[in-house]
């Protein structure tokens, strides 16, 4: 019993000194992005929303996975209604393929900008429009300052962000809530039938501000959505103590 | 009461001339064109006219009364261009200014002079200022365009014709202030009519006789019986507003209250009719006669200050105010119906698009309004024809997103050529070499043909297949044409998630 209190009255703490670092609880309950376990890596076990997420991809290959998941968090953070803005510096999603993650294309504005200046300030502009659902920013270099400004305009605005880096030179410290990293995994085709599977990735959840960092292993379908194939949650948070300490 | 400006520039082409290159100030020079293998003189400065240098005469000719007359280029055209340039400068004194070939402008003054103290004081301001471009002018005022014009040619350097005076003034003016054609001012000379008094008061009836019809038109206009209409240089803009200034402004502050003010007039109009603008011109004119512009456009009707002074913002540093701006003003040359309910964008509430509608502005404002791109499904096999960009934000799509067959999330802008090697044809690939890196296959799908469309473009067929490497990278390759007619070539042209 007394337990129980005690376990109550820490949460209650947790959630204070959640809202003192910016991290503002959702409204209302049901806010599932329906990314089944992933969610427990959060804070609150809520994917963070007003929040800039990072993804740094290393190839063609994982930029392609990258995209893929993004689509997936942004079809669901789209739901039924809302529009996403999509700046980028060089870009090479097919709008087409976006109908397979449950996104209707039209509602995608594309930003084509020559560099990353102009892609930043697009970014931040459009951050600070709360009209908006999501914010995708498709380019290279990021430093801490940038981030911080994209951060404290989603603060006012309340819209998700996602910052996608190919190839960046260095992985420096940005101030944004979240480090993904996606690489394609093999498909498998159920009882070893021949030919191409629906898309695996390895979701490597690097940082998380509040949260536990971890790593999973996962397919996706039009019909099933994410589904674990994996889960090595307790393997990645050790090496991030160690890398911290 | 009309009052009409006419201004005459004696020395016009001289003049422009000498302003571009003020070391012919003391050389004679003169300005031909060539006409019939002739070079013939059509404008001459002060200097060489003193030494009998004149108009239509022929260059060898002058060469041989002043054998240093330096000699340039004219262009028949550059009257008409310096003239619009000039007419669009006046505009700051009225708003209906004409031009007046080949020398000359005109002005309806009608409730502006009083803006500059007296017609005296404002035909002075005219004058000192073009005096100080190297432009001599010769100003009348009057209550017709006749009247003005005769003044102007046959006057003193500044004649001010009170109001019901140009009867008086007219009868002791040679016929040429009239305007009149060549052949009737002979004719009129020849019968010894020196003056225009000396055959106003004959009975039309015989002047129309011997001298047509024309000359009455004239003189009734000149009199102010007849009407005479002013051709203003461009018409005055539907939407347009002005602000002078009493002070020339120079600081990016001044500017930005100019524009704040205009706006909010604009806007306030806009609302009344009901209007939204979609392009908007701000020009600053210039103390020395520059005028700077800077423009904007929405993507629909706008009418929101704030919006539109948010888009104007980034621009007003682009301004070079150099000595000072004395008149704004803000044009809208494009504008449309705005209802209060407008068909909705998507299935969001018409406040969201709106702000969303805002913010594409802004950021077209910046980076330019192809940089936005917005894509429709279009009913094409070709995978670089299955979509259809459009800048509208309100388009929506005529056929459904077809996702029956797997397509990458990104697509290469053109198709790479890579080195594959295919056990038999119509395979897929075992190995394929990309950019140097050697990826084997362990899974694939397809083909999947895909054929051009003959009436479009003449290229072979594309067989698609998805590949999985060792690696769990997937690619979408196609092979152009068949193993029957040659040796194909193979591409890359997508990776999928």
């Amino acid at each position: 019993m007394k337990r129980a209190a005690d376990k109550s009255v820490i949460e209650e703490l947790q959630r204070q000194i959640l809202k003192l670092q910016g991290n503002q609880p959702p409204p209302d309950q049901d806010q599932s992005l329906g990314l089944g376990v992933i969610e427990h890596a959060f804070p609150g076990k809520v994917f963070p929303r007003a929040a800039v997420h990072e993804l740094i991809s290393v190839s063609a290959e994982s930029a392609a996975c990258t995209n893929g998941f993004m689509s997936v968090i942004l079809s669901s953070l789209m739901a039924q209604s809302g529009s996403c803005l999509w700046i980028s510096t060089r870009r090479t999603i097919y709008p087409l393929a976006l109908k397979t993650f449950g996104i209707e294309p039209e509602r995608i504005l594309f930003v084509d900008v020559n560099n990353v200046k102009d892609a930043l300030w697009a970014m931040e502009e459009s951050l600070k429009c709360n009209a908006l659902n999501a914010v995708v920013g498709e380019f290279t270099a990021l430093s801490f300052d940038e981030s911080r400004r994209l951060q404290l305009a989603v603060e006012q605005s309340k819209v998700t962000g996602f910052v996608h880096r190919f190839q960046p030179k260095i992985e420096n410290t940005v101030a944004c809530v979240s480090r993904w990293k996606i690489t394609p995994l093999f498909s498998e085709l159920p009882d070893q039938l021949p030919g191409m599977g629906f898309p695996r990735w390895n979701i490597d959840l690097l940082k998380v501000r509040n949260g536990k960092p971890a790593s999973w292993q996962v397919q996706w379908s039009p019909q099933g959505g994410l589904e674990y194939i994996a889960t090595h949650e307790q393997v990645i948070p050790n090496i991030h103590k160690r890398q911290a300490g | 009461m009309t009052r009409i400006v006419a201004i005459l520039f004696p020395q016009l082409m001289t003049d422009w001339i000498l302003r571009r290159q003020p070391a012919l100030k003391d050389i004679p020079f003169a300005m031909a064109v060539a006409d019939r293998g002739l070079r013939v003189i059509k404008a001459v400065n002060i200097l060489a006219q003193a030494k009998g240098v004149y108009v239509n005469m022929v260059v060898a000719d002058c060469k041989a009364i002043v054998p240093d007359l330096h000699v340039l280029d004219y262009d028949p055209e550059q009257p008409q261009k310096l003239l619009t340039a000039l007419a669009e400068w006046c505009i700051r004194y009225t708003p209906i200014v004409s031009i007046d070939l080949p020398d000359g402008l005109l002005f309806n003054v009608s409730g502006c002079t009083h803006l500059w103290g007296s017609e005296e004081d404002y035909l002075k301001h005219i004058q000192d200022r073009f005096k100080k471009f190297g432009y001599s002018t010769q100003l009348a005022i009057a209550d017709t365009i006749g009247c003005a014009w005769a003044m102007s040619r046959f006057g003193k350097d500044i004649s001010i014709v009170a109001p019901m005076e140009q009867h008086r003034i007219i009868s002791s003016l040679p016929p040429a202030a009239l305007r009149l054609e060549e052949l009737i001012l002979e004719r009129l000379l020849k019968l010894g009519l020196q003056t225009i008094g000396s055959f106003m008061t004959m009975p039309r009836t015989a002047l129309r006789r011997r001298f047509g019809a024309g000359l009455l038109m004239r003189l009734d206009q000149a009199l102010g019986y007849e009407f005479e209409m002013l051709e203003p240089i461009k018409p005055i803009a539907a939407y347009e507003e002005r602000l002078p200034s009493m002070e020339p402004i120079r600081t990016a502050t001044g500017i930005e209250i100019a524009l704040k003010t205009l706006l909010e007039t604009f806007c306030e109009r806009l609302n009344r009719e009901g209007k939204g603008l979609r392009k908007c011109e701000f020009r600053c004119y210039r103390m020395d006669g520059n005028i700077q512009l800077i423009e904007i456009g929405t993507n629909r009707p706008s009418r929101n200050t704030k919006h539109l002074f948010k888009l104007f913002e980034t621009k007003i540093q682009t301004i070079e105010p150099d000595l000072g701006i004395e008149l704004f003003t803000l044009e809208a040359p494009v504008v449309e119906d705005l209802q209060s309910t407008q068909d909705a964008l998507w299935t969001i509430s018409s406040k969201n698009e709106s702000d969303i509608a805002e913010l594409v502005d802004r950021i077209a404002g910046k980076t330019g309004a192809d940089s936005i791109h917005r894509y429709l499904p279009a009913e094409h096999y070709w995978p670089e024809r299955s979509i259809h960009a459009t800048q509208s934000l309100t388009e929506k799509a005529t056929s459904s997103w077809r996702n029956e067959l797997p397509r990458p999330v990104h697509v290469l802008k053109k198709p790479e050529p890579i080195e594959v090697s295919v056990p038999i044809p119509d395979y897929p690939p075992l190995l394929f070499n990309y950019k140097g890196k050697l990826h084997t296959v362990k899974k694939a799908d397809g083909p999947e043909r895909i054929e051009q469309e003959w009436w479009t473009d003449k290229s072979e067929y594309r067989d698609y297949y998805c590949l999985e490497d060792e690696h769990g990278g997937r690619y979408w390759v196609f092979r152009l044409g068949d193993y029957l007619t040659g040796d194909p070539e193979w591409f890359i042209h997508g990776f999928f998630a």
